[in-house]
C-alpha cells in the first residue's frame, strides 16, 4: 500500500483489482491510478469534519431486522434458477476448478 | 385531444369511458416509438407483441363487464434497471445482454395487476451509475429538446421517452438523483419517494441503502396516480415501509395557504447557470402566489453531499455487484480466449501473481468483459475504500457526515414543509461534454444527492425554459412521507403554469 492514502499507484490498484475480481491490463492500472487518486483526492475532504462524536448512519431508516412467520414458501425451481446461467448441467452451475494454478492464457 | 398528448389521467378516463379501446390506445404509442426511437435511443426493447396481447385482453374484459385494474390500458415505460418476467433486463450493461430475470419486480407486479400495458424497457446509464445515459453499454440517449445534449441520466431514457411522447408514463429508479435530474433536463415531472415507499424487490441493486424507485410524467397529477399503484410494503423488501398508502389524487387539489418553502441561500452560490437562478426564482414567486411563504434556510453540510455519496454509493456498488459472477447469470468470459487489453494486446492481466485459481481467472475476466469503465471505476473506489486499512477513513467516515447531513434536513424541517430549488446547475449539457472526467461528471448531483442520504422524499418538474429553448427542471424536497405535500404543491404550481405541457419542436410533427 502506499504511504500516502491519496495517491493510488498502480500496484494498490492490481490489489484493489484482484479484490474486486476485475482483470486489468497495464493501461487499465495506469488510467485507474490516475483517475482514482483524483477522486480519492476529492472526497478526503470529508477530513475537514471532526465527526468523533457522530455515530455511523448506514441507513435512512431507524430499521430492526423483519422477520417473517417461519413457514415454507415457493421458491425458484431449478430450471428457473438455470435458466439464464452460461453453463449448467441441468442441476448445478458449472464453473472451472476452484482450485489450481491460474492458465493465465 | 390525441391520445400522444393526453395525460395519463385523461387517458385511464377515456380509456375507462371506452372514448379510447386499449388496443388503439397502445397501437399509437407504439407507432410513436417505432418512428421516434431511431432518433432518440430511448428504448432498449419494445414489446409491441406483448402490448398489443394485453390490451387486447384488457379490451375483451371490459367490454365482458369482467372487472379491470385502476390503470387499465395505460401504456407505461419501465426503466431496464427493473425485472421483468416476460422481458428482457439488462441495466444497459453488456453483463446482461440477453438477461431473463425468473421474476418480476414488485413494482412490474403491482402494474401489472392494475392492467397497465409495458410498451418496453429504457435506456440509462450501466447500472443506473451515471448522469448523462452516456454510459450505457447501447448508446447514448438523446435530449428530445436537442438531439445534441444529454438527457440526463441515469433514466434518461425514461425521461425521453415521455418528453417525446414515447409513453405518457414511465418508471425510474433515483440512488442520487437519477429520476429528478434527467426529468429536469428533459422538461418532465419525477418523483423520488421517500426511501422505503415503494419496494425495491427485482429493483436490480446498486446502493440499497439509497435506491428508490418512482413514477416519471408529464405532470405531478399523473405521478399520483402512478404512485397509488406502486407504493406500499412488501413482504418481500424488510426495508419497505409498512405504512399504509394514501390516496395522493385525492389529497393534491389543495391551496398552499401557509405551506411553508425554505430556500438554501448557498443553492445560488457560483456555479449555478444564471438563466437556471433566474428560473427557479420566479418559480419560487409562483409558488407564494399560490400562498405559499418562503424562508432562508440552512443545510451547513450540503457541500459534504458529494464527496460523502460517492464514498457510500460506490462501496455498496462494489458489495451488490459481487455477484456478477459468469457463474449464476449474465457474461461469462470464453476459457482460453484471454482478455483482450485495451492497449498492448493480450496479457493475463496487469495484476501481479495472476489469479490465484481457475476459478478466480473466470471471474475477474468476465467482470472485466462485462462491466463498461464508469461501473468498474465505482467498483474500485467502492473496494479501495473498504479495504483493510482504509475502511475507517472512508467509508465510515461517509456514514459518519451521512447523518450529519439528515441532521441538517430533519433541523431544517422543523422550520419548514418543503424546499425548495435548483435540481440541476446547468441545463441539458452537450453529449461528450463531461465523459472524459469523472469528477466533473459526479458534480451534476450537486442539489439531488442530499435527499438520498437523508432517505426523504423529492420531486423535479419544469419551471421554465432558457433562451435557447432547453427546460429548466424545479427541485421540491419534504420530510418523509410527505409525498402528498410534493405532489399538491407541483401540482398547484402546474395549474398556474404552462411549462409542463410544452413539447419539444424537434419532435413536433414527429409521427409520419
Amino acid at each position: 500500500m502506499s504511504t500516502s492514502p491519496q495517491t493510488l499507484t498502480t500496484k494498490d490498484v492490481a490489489k484493489v483489482g484482484l479484490l474486486a475480481r476485475l482483470a486489468l491490463s497495464e493501461a487499465d492500472l495506469e488510467r485507474m491510478a490516475g483517475e482514482l487518486s483524483k477522486i480519492v483526492g476529492f472526497v478526503s475532504m470529508l477530513g475537514e469534519l471532526d465527526t468523533a462524536d457522530v455515530a455511523p448512519l448506514a441507513h435512512p431508516l431507524d430499521t430492526q431486522n423483519v422477520f417473517r412467520d417461519d413457514v415454507p414458501a415457493a421458491s425458484l425451481s431449478t430450471a428457473e434458477a438455470l435458466q439464464s446461467a452460461p453453463r449448467h448441467d441441468g442441476e448445478c452451475f458449472l464453473v472451472p476448478a476452484v482450485l489450481g494454478e491460474s492458465s493465465a492464457a | 385531444m390525441q391520445p400522444l398528448e393526453m395525460s395519463a389521467v385523461d387517458l385511464v378516463a377515456a380509456l375507462r369511458q371506452g372514448d379510447i379501446t386499449a388496443v388503439e390506445c397502445a397501437t399509437v404509442f407504439l407507432d410513436r416509438i417505432e418512428a421516434t426511437n431511431g432518433s432518440i435511443n430511448a428504448f432498449l426493447a419494445v414489446d409491441r407483441e406483448g402490448a398489443l396481447a394485453r390490451a387486447a385482453d384488457i379490451d375483451a374484459r371490459r367490454k365482458a363487464g369482467k372487472p379491470v385494474g385502476p390503470l387499465a390500458g395505460l401504456p407505461v415505460a419501465l426503466k431496464d434497471v427493473l425485472c421483468t418476467a416476460d422481458m428482457p433486463t439488462t441495466c444497459a450493461s453488456k453483463m446482461l445482454a440477453g438477461f431473463r430475470p425468473p421474476y418480476d419486480a414488485d413494482v412490474v407486479a403491482r402494474l401489472r395487476r392494475a392492467d397497465a400495458v409495458f410498451v418496453g424497457k429504457t435506456n440509462m446509464d450501466e447500472f443506473a451509475m451515471g448522469g448523462s445515459n452516456e454510459n450505457s453499454a447501447f448508446g447514448p440517449v438523446r435530449n428530445p429538446w436537442d438531439l445534441s445534449r444529454a438527457p440526463g441520466g441515469s433514466s434518461g431514457g425514461s425521461a425521453a421517452c415521455v418528453a417525446a411522447d414515447m409513453a405518457p408514463v414511465a418508471i425510474g429508479s433515483d440512488t442520487g438523483g437519477s429520476i429528478r435530474q434527467p426529468a429536469g433536463l428533459c422538461g418532465i415531472t419525477g418523483l423520488k419517494p421517500t426511501y422505503g415507499r415503494v419496494s425495491r424487490r427485482g429493483l436490480i441493486a446498486f446502493a440499497s441503502s439509497l435506491d428508490q424507485i418512482g413514477p416519471m410524467a408529464r405532470s405531478a397529477a399523473d405521478c399520483a396516480l402512478i404512485m397509488e399503484t406502486i407504493a406500499g410494503h412488501d413482504p418481500g423488501d424488510s426495508t419497505s415501509l409498512a405504512v399504509d398508502v394514501p390516496r395522493y389524487t385525492d389529497l393534491i387539489d389543495k391551496p398552499l395557504t401557509g405551506v411553508r418553502i425554505g430556500r438554501v441561500p448557498e443553492h445560488f452560490a457560483a456555479g449555478l447557470d444564471p438563466e437556471v437562478a433566474k428560473g427557479v426564482e420566479e418559480a419560487f414567486a409562483v409558488l407564494m402566489a399560490a400562498g405559499a411563504t418562503v424562508h432562508d434556510v440552512q443545510l451547513p453540510h450540503a457541500k459534504y453531499g458529494i464527496p460523502t455519496y460517492y464514498l457510500i454509493a460506490p462501496c455498496e456498488a462494489s458489495s451488490n455487484l459481487a455477484r456478477y459472477d459468469g457463474a449464476h447469470y449474465g457474461h461469462r468470459a470464453e476459457p482460453g480466449k484471454g482478455h483482450r487489453a485495451e492497449a498492448g494486446g493480450q496479457r493475463s492481466a496487469g495484476q501481479a501473481g495472476g489469479f490465484e485459481s481457475p476459478l478466480v481467472e473466470m471471474y475477474c475476466r468476465s467482470r472485466a468483459e462485462g462491466f463498461g469503465p464508469e461501473v468498474k471505476r465505482r467498483i474500485m473506489l467502492g473496494t479501495y475504500a473498504l479495504s483493510a486499512g482504509y475502511y475507517d477513513a472512508y467509508y465510515a467516515k461517509a456514514l459518519r457526515v451521512r447523518r450529519l447531513i439528515r441532521q441538517d434536513y430533519l433541523d431544517a424541517f422543523q422550520t419548514v414543509d418543503l424546499i425548495g430549488g435548483p435540481v440541476s446547475a446547468t441545463p441539458a449539457f452537450k453529449l461528450g461534454e463531461k465523459t472524459d472526467d469523472p469528477l466533473a461528471m459526479y458534480l451534476v448531483d450537486l442539489y439531488t444527492v442530499g435527499t438520498n442520504l437523508a432517505g426523504v422524499g423529492g420531486i423535479s418538474f419544469p419551471c421554465g425554459f432558457t433562451k435557447s429553448g432547453l427546460p429548466i427542471g424545479f427541485q421540491l424536497q419534504a420530510p418523509p412521507l410527505a409525498e402528498p405535500l410534493l405532489l399538491q404543491a407541483a401540482d398547484r404550481f402546474q395549474r398556474l403554469t404552462d411549462w409542463h405541457r410544452r413539447r419539444p419542436q424537434a419532435m413536433e410533427g414527429g409521427k409520419a
